[in-house]
């Protein structure tokens, strides 16, 4: 068996910040603990709410930030025994915003050509050949190269910044929100783009959203964050069809679906908002769990796994 | 949910906004029933907003603004004074904004800028004003009303701060809300939370809710009626059944067929999609607009395109009603 794309080993990463006038110091602790294995070829989708800790996690997969412990491997490889480029060449990332992402004042041609160019000793024209064929693999006319980001929509803005990630032929790649900022007949071209592009060049997705809908579409997996931890991993069927965690049935309820007449469901979390710098004991989940039992309050959950899952619940059963 | 009938409250007719060369909007019809939620949906930058910005008289100084009939509950707004608008506004019609902070003031408390709302219409106490506050902050279930009256918008999470803004939006039991993406900037859950409040006050308070959105999903559980926008021009409206049941202008049938629906989507195939992107529109341009992009177009799509209306459904296509076909060019 080959090893899988990406593996992590309770990786954990914490942030100090200095807040209010007091230079009072906060602990935020944005992964807490979080193993798990992709395989060659898989879609690992991760689902959560705001600030609990998504695009930590990818950039700490990416190596644009350290763990504070714990490991990443890649390929089978530790990521701190890589350098720059050879971890360029192996995993690439694909950001949510294609307005900030892209320098405005380089052309497209250049921006794409980036990752070739830090590679060095790559010949002029053989970085030209290379920039046309990518465009062209992601939809756009190579004379698009020459223009300025301004001057693209933002769905060929997120082409853009997909053909760049592919120019080293990652096996890997790291996808942050790629569709968030784009309107819902733009994200189906980008998601379908993806699609193709997975299958043609056997690529393996990491691919964080906060829209279920979407993650269903392109995951073969889903984990489903919340406050620095992985509380719920399965097959993407499985998930949907018999979701465990209390925290992902609320997130599955609150999804709304263009049906009419269903109205607006209760999911019943009340309103306490997770504060990552203020960890609650027992099960973290627990101030907003409408299932919560006693000891919820005082013994965190242990993950259990079975059949290719992982729940972290006192009531789970797997 | 059954399209709930009372008397029009708000008729748009013919809008047009144009700033500088750019046509905004063009002729937009919107007819807005007391009790009724209103939803208006349409990809980023086709005039949504805009749109409810020159009903409230509130667009921006480059802006021009032209309607045959712009008529709030008989008054003709077209005719208003500033005064006479201002006076309006934030007492019979108020409005949530897009970016939340454009009604929040960050350097005054939750009650100070709630409790002014209400003094400017209505005069009164700041006493008063504050317990009037404190209830509807607790009608938009706010936790710890009374505690929330003293602090800083900065110091609430985006929903509490939404909730906030509508309490406010509330304070002098206005007829008409208008909400541009009350909940886009939110998590799913504390959307649902959002909208679940929204549509108990739409229906408690007998409101005429205009919700903006570019959220199908969020169109469906909220709306009686749609009306369905493109390119600065409304392309379809309907009742909300009709127009998820029976589609008919393609941008409408092309936009449902992008969305991903849990339990519904074959993963192996992919997801429908309109190639292209919304053309920049002068201010002479003729003709359908979608028509670079429509599945359908013919010759006649480059002249002026007529409204068909069929009851209570309408759309500004040439198609028959049951025309078969693919909405969108090829990928
Ligand atoms: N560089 C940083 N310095 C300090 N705190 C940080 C830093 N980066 C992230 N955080 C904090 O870590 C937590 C997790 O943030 P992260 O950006 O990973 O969340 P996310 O799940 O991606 O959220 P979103 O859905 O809003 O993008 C948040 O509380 C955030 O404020
Ligand atoms: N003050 C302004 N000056 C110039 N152009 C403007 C101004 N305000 C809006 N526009 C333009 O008018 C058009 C309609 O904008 P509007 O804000 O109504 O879009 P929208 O449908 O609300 O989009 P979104 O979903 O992104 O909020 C856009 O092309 C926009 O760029
Ligand atoms: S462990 Fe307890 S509080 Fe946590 S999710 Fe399970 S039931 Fe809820
Ligand atoms: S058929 Fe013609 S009028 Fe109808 S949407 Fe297509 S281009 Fe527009
Ligand atoms: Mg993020
Ligand atoms: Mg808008």
């Amino acid at each position: 068996m080959s090893a899988p794309a990406i593996e992590l080993r309770g990786l954990t990463r914490h942030f100090r910040v200095k807040t209010g006038l007091f230079g009072e110091v906060r602990h935020v602790v944005a992964v807490d603990g979080v193993s798990f294995a992709v395989p060659a070829g898989g879609v690992l989708g991760v689902v959560g709410e705001s600030g609990c800790g998504k695009s930590t996690l990818a950039r700490v997969i990416l190596g644009l930030l350290p763990p504070t412990s714990g490991d990443v491997l890649v390929d089978g490889q530790r990521l701190s025994t890589l350098d720059r480029r050879a971890r360029a060449r192996l995993i690439q990332p694909v950001f949510q915003d294609p307005f900030s992402s892209l320098n405005p004042r380089r052309r497209i041609r250049d921006i794409v050509a980036l990752p070739l160019v830090a590679q060095g000793g790559i010949a002029e024209a053989e970085i030209r050949r290379r920039v046309d064929e990518g465009l062209e693999r992601v939809g756009l006319d190579p004379t698009m190269g020459e223009r300025l980001p301004a001057q693209l929509s933002g769905g060929q803005r997120q082409r853009v910044a997909i053909a760049r990630a592919l120019e080293l032929r990652p096996r890997i790649v790291i996808c942050d929100e790629p569709t968030s900022a784009l309107d819902v007949s733009v994200q189906a071209q980008i998601l379908n783009l993806l699609a193709e592009l997975r299958r043609d060049l056997g690529l393996t997705y990491l691919f964080i959203s906060h829209n279920l809908a979407v993650v269903e579409h392109v995951a073969t997996e889903v984990a489903v964050m919340y406050l620095g931890r992985i509380v719920e991993r399965r097959p993407t069927e499985a998930l949907f069809a018999a979701p465990e965690h209390p925290y992902t049935k609320a997130l599955l309820a609150s999804v709304l679906t263009p049906e009419p007449g269903l109205g607006i469901p209760d999911v019943g979390l009340g309103d306490l908002m997770p504060d990552p710098a203020n960890i609650p004991p027992g099960c973290r989940f627990h101030p907003r769990c409408p299932a919560a039992l006693d000891r919820c309050r005082t013994e965190p959950p242990q993950p259990r796994t079975g059949r290719g899952i992982e729940v972290e619940c006192h009531l789970a059963t797997v | 949910m059954s399209a709930a009938r009372g008397t029009a409250l708000l008729q748009v007719r013919n809008l047009r906004i144009s700033f500088g060369s750019l046509a905004a909007v063009r002729g937009a019809d919107l007819t807005i029933y007391r009790g009724e939620t209103h939803c208006v949906v349409g990809e980023s930058g086709c005039g949504k907003s805009v749109t409810a910005l020159a009903v409230m008289g509130l667009l921006a100084r480059n802006a021009v603004r032209e309607a045959d009939r712009l008529v709030f509950d008989g008054q003709d707004l077209l005719r208003l004074s500033e005064s006479q608008l201002s006076r309006l506004r934030g007492d019979r019609m108020a409005m949530i904004f897009q970016e939340p902070m454009t009604s929040l003031n960050p350097a005054y408390t939750v009650g100070s800028q709630m409790a002014e709302v209400y003094r400017r219409h209505r005069g009164g106490s700041r006493a008063e004003a504050l317990d009037r506050a404190e209830d509807l902050l607790a009608k938009c279930r706010v936790t710890s009303p009374r505690l929330r009256l003293g602090q800083y918008p900065h110091q609430l999470s985006g929903g509490l701060r939404q909730r906030v803004m509508i309490a406010m939006a509330l304070m002098c039991d206005p007829e008409l809300l208008v909400a541009d993406e009350p909940t886009t900037a939110l998590d799913v859950t504390v959307q649902a939370q959002i909208l679940r409040l929204l549509m108990d006050l739409q229906r408690d308070l007998g409101l005429a809710l205009m919700l903006i959105t570019h959220d199908l999903g969020v169109v469906a559980r909220m709306a009686h009626r749609v009306s369905v926008m493109y390119a600065g021009e409304v392309v379809e409206s309907a009742p909300a059944e009709h127009l998820f049941g029976n589609p008919t202008h393609p941008y409408t049938r092309g936009l449902l067929a992008c969305v991903p629906v849990p339990g519904k989507v074959r993963r192996d195939q992919p997801l429908g999609a309109i190639p292209g992107v919304v053309p920049r529109i002068g201010p002479r341009f003729e003709g359908c607009a979608f028509r670079d992009r429509c599945g359908q177009a013919r010759p006649d799509c480059a002249r002026t395109v007529a409204w068909q209306a069929n009851g209570e459904h309408g759309y500004r296509c040439v198609l028959p009603p049951d025309w078969t076909g693919p909405a969108s060019l090829a990928a």
